[in-house]
């Protein structure tokens, strides 16, 4: 039905079909959600914002709430300024939020608004933050715009006080609140005091109370995050989302980093324990080795079902890398890996990963929906895992598909529950072999139905 | 029990700003509201822009090929989000950008616009090629006319540039560049007549979500009426070119039409009524709206019978839904004006009484006639933000919104029931059938047993 595309590769280089990415300011938005009380504003048309809480709103099922300068032709001919003084006065005096977190549009930044200025000239009332991160739409991708949005919050707010606060901080990259939730529960196990941010958990995964609060209660405090300057370390989960906000705050507070693959799977997770315990002297929990051999022991039981499957994923590089290493350790092969978000670090650490694992796949950065299509039909693959965009090709290829990342606008309950840690290594066991084995079903023939699988 | 409780934000309902947004029909605030002017800056609008607008109105035109120039975003979130169907081509569906880098920003992006063209138009051989203008193609320089009429002339195939740059407008711009595309088209070559159908008609402002489009064209069938051309649910190119034909154009989605209509009459002398499909009582008045106005006796009588036998076919449902209905109060916050007046009608059906309404885009006349239509008490708002929105919902109690998709979370948030009806609807919402899912949708989702599990509102936290 929706196949318009063709088996044979062509050269294209000037046109993007079915992207597999989305802009920068979205990103920020995201981020900013994860600061508690904090409004993310858009300096640009009055298009992007909607189409930022839109996308979201779709992902989440969850309002999102958020602001833009609204630019007019006047704006766009002679600055946007005044549109953002008027913006900031109006936000504080309406909806009062502690903080107001600005990112720019390809609009903004190519007229050369200069931000930090507007914002030394606005009022903003006593006690409250405004910070900003340039998030052109013309580079990059949505996370890009989520690691320089956490970025901005490290330059504006983060501050060494000179004495440590005993706390390792963890910046956990663009992940679900279901795996937010998931890595503060894994640091109280570990019993390690920390600063978590951005944390969307509690903000966009709020319960349902029968009230309707602009500003739900979860996100990171602002005092924390001018806290994590005085942090023993900073545990940075997955190099395109956090990287560089640890590099910032090692630059600005001398607050070393390890940089770690985002904890998906036994090995990166193992990892991100290792880490942990490291920084804050605690062995690994009773609770989570528990667990951890509980995954195996899942692995042992299923292993027959997905071993030496073939599949295509797609999506976040962050969440790709650590997907890719876990397909591994379950004796998958991962055939086609690719990301919408460009950068050739990406390629390199699978590809890495992939000769560690004595075998190679085909690993692209800068790729779109309508290349992976092209792939899968030249030589199909078992099963795909990637977003909802990724129905289009299932349906048109007729092969199962894991719902994983970002947006899922066809299904619901995925942003409660987590992929990281051992308890989303479970999950997405279940996830992968339930998938493959309805398939088993649905194709095999009457007398070959079997009630034991 | 239900408790009247307001929100925090209670005291905040009415800011300074937007007291003329907003009339409370009865109240002493009765001065014209205030419509149809640019978004407070600051403010959590559910207001859009011209791209959005233009990319409404044209997307559902199925074999096109629809290119956004301009960094990715504007193209991804726009992938098939609209539910318009089609009854051949996919093409539409599809999400073409030029994705603009750092360096398309600095040296221009024409080339690759023009690389894009010729490589899309060997590929789909598509019958036109949309490209949509985004924020910055006219910030960076690029001349979006001259690069498509090369195009044009190079592959010998109809390439359209749509001037829909964000910040020149809200969407109701966009909607004007989308209908100034549309007249273009339907400019009559030699040889094409003008007004050659007496007994056709167009459908405008109809975008075939659910199918709707076909739902329509079934009735007029039967009434021997000749559906023309649609603009622009499941609509191809070359049908643009006989819109001139018809002999009437009715006008369903006013916002995004009427200036077409309003041209297509002043260009062409073609006749134009608004009409709308939504509910009982709405459809019933647009067919014989129809038949009266093509003024043939044949057709009236076929009309009637119609109308006789859709009404026997539904009315035993609709009376069952009515009982169950009764004494419910509805919020609705929509798109345009033509829905929100036809919905006040429709939930009347129903049994159930609106108490809050509104539209991102209501024109001053529509405003008017829907004060018209409710009761006193009644709040009707423009451009309204989610704080206000969820408090006058609280305040007067009403059991579900029906909205769009930034509204949804909001109206589950304070345990009200929630109907999309905008592009993201599952079901026919129009005609008579339209009309007994619409009433299911509102059933299911007020008497759906999750309201009862809301401590705040009357449930049982620990029951």
């Amino acid at each position: 039905m929706l196949d318009h595309t063709p088996k044979e590769c062509i050269e294209r280089k000037s046109l993007v079909i079915n992207p597999a990415k989305t802009c920068q300011p979205l990103g920020a938005t995201y981020a900013a959600l994860g600061i508690h009380r904090c409004l993310p504003h858009s300096h640009g048309s009055q298009g992007c914002q909607m189409y930022f809480r839109s996308h979201l709103n779709r992902h989440f099922r969850e309002p999102v709430e958020a602001a833009t300068s609204s630019f007019t032709e006047g704006a766009a001919v002679f600055g946007g300024g005044s549109n953002l003084k008027a913006a900031l006065k109006n936000i504080f005096a309406i909806y009062e939020p502690d903080i107001v977190a600005i990112s720019t549009t390809c609009l903004s930044e190519t007229i050369g608004e200069d931000i930090p200025t507007y914002i030394l000239q606005a009022q903003v009332p006593e006690g409250k933050y405004v910070i900003h991160a340039n998030t052109p739409s013309y580079q990059g991708s949505h996370i890009t715009g989520f690691s320089n949005m956490t970025k901005g919050m490290v330059k504006y707010l983060s501050a060494a006080g000179g004495k440590s606060n005993g706390k390792i901080n963890v910046l956990p990259g663009f992940v679900n609140p279901g795996d937010m939730r998931e890595i503060k529960r894994i640091l109280r196990s570990m019993k390690a005091d920390y600063i978590m941010f951005p944390d969307t958990s509690g903000v966009l995964d709020a319960p349902l109370t029968g009230e309707y609060h602009i500003f739900p209660e979860g996100g990171t405090k602002i005092k924390d995050i001018i806290d994590s300057g005085n942090s023993l370390g900073t545990l940075a989960l997955g190099h395109f989302a956090s990287t560089d906000s640890a590099q910032e705050l090692k630059k600005k507070c001398k607050v070393p980093y390890q940089a770690l693959t985002t904890p998906i799977g036994i090995t990166a997770t193992d990892d991100f324990l290792m880490a942990i315990a490291e920084f804050s002297g605690q062995p690994v929990s009773a609770e989570l080795e528990e667990e951890r051999g509980q995954v195996i022991d899942i692995m042992a039981d299923l292993h027959q079902h997905y071993y030496g499957k073939e599949v295509a994923l797609f999506g976040d590089p962050d969440m790709l890398t650590g997907l890719t290493q876990f397909l591994l350790e379950l004796g998958m092969k991962p055939k086609y890996i690719l990301t919408g978000t460009p950068g050739d670090l990406f390629e390199k650490e699978v590809n890495q990963m992939l000769s560690q694992a004595g075998t190679q796949a085909k690993v692209k950065s800068a790729g779109d929906l309508f290349t992976l299509h092209q792939w899968i039909k030249q030589d199909p693959v078992d099963l795909i895992i990637g977003n909802t965009y990724g129905k289009y090709i299932a349906r048109a290829e007729d092969i199962p598909l894991v719902r994983f990342g970002f947006p899922i606008m066809d299904r619901g309950v995925h942003s409660y529950m987590p992929v990281v840690g051992y308890k989303g290594a479970m999950r997405l066991i279940e996830m992968i072999s339930n998938t493959l084995l309805d398939r088993v079903d649905r194709d095999t023939a009457d007398e070959d139905m079997e009630l034991i699988m | 029990m239900k408790t009247n409780r307001l929100p925090q934000e209670a005291p905040k309902i009415f800011i300074e700003e937007r007291k003329r947004s907003v009339l409370v029909k009865g109240g002493d605030n009765a001065a014209a509201l205030n419509c149809d002017e640019d978004s407070l800056a600051g403010s959590v609008s559910q207001r859009a822009c011209v791209y959005c607008g233009a990319r409404v109105v044209l997307n559902p035109i199925t074999d096109a090929v629809h290119l956004v120039h301009g960094p990715v975003g504007c193209a991804s979130f726009t992938m098939d989000i609209r539910g318009s169907l089609s009854s051949g081509t996919e093409l539409y569906r599809n999400s073409f950008s030029t994705d603009l880098s750092e360096e398309d920003v600095i040296f221009g992006g024409e080339k690759k616009l023009a690389a894009a063209i010729d490589l899309l138009v060997a590929r789909h051989h598509p019958k036109v090629v949309f490209v949509y203008s985004t924020c910055i193609i006219g910030v960076i320089g690029d001349d979006l006319q001259a690069v498509c009429k090369a195009a044009s002339q190079r592959n010998n195939v109809d390439v359209i540039a749509v001037e829909s740059s964000g910040f020149m407008g809200n969407k109701a711009a966009g909607y004007r560049a989308a209908c100034n595309v549309l007249l273009k088209a339907m400019e009559p070559q030699d040889g094409s007549l003008v007004k050659s159908k007496p007994k056709a008609i167009n459908f405008f402002g109809e975008f075939n979500v659910a199918g709707e489009r076909w739902i329509v064209h079934n009735y007029l069938e039967q009434m021997g009426v000749e559906l023309n051309v649609v603009l622009t649910g499941d609509a191809r190119y070359e049908d643009l070119k006989r819109t001139t034909h018809a002999a009437l154009n009715i006008v369903q989605c006013a916002g995004s039409m009427n200036y077409l209509a309003n041209k297509m009459q002043e260009l062409y002398d073609i006749p134009f009524i608004q009409i709308s499909f939504v509910g009982v009582g709405d459809t019933v008045d647009t067919l014989r709206k129809i038949a009266e106005a093509l003024a043939d006796p044949d057709i009236t009588a076929k009309t009637e019978a119609l109308i006789e036998r859709e009404l026997a076919g539904i009315t035993p449902a609709l009376e069952q839904y009515r009982k169950r209905l009764t004494g419910k109060k509805a919020a609705v916050y929509v798109g345009g004006g033509f829905k929100a007046i036809s919905l006040i009608r429709q939930f009347k059906e129903l049994g159930i009484e609106i108490v809050v309404i509104g539209t991102q885009t209501g024109m001053k006349e529509e405003y008017q006639r829907m004060a018209t239509l409710v009761n006193d008490g009644t709040v009707i708002l423009d451009d309204t933000n989610p704080a206000e929105l969820t408090g006058f919902m609280m305040e007067l109690q009403a059991d579900l919104l029906v909205g769009g998709t930034k509204e949804r979370g909001i109206a589950y948030k304070i345990g009200r029931g929630f109907i999309d009806h905008n592009h993201a609807r599952q079901h026919a919402l129009i005609g008579f059938e339209g009309a007994i899912n619409f009433a299911k949708e509102v059933a299911d989702t007020i008497c759906s047993p999750v309201w009862k599990y809301i401590p705040q509102i009357g449930g049982e936290k620990h029951g």
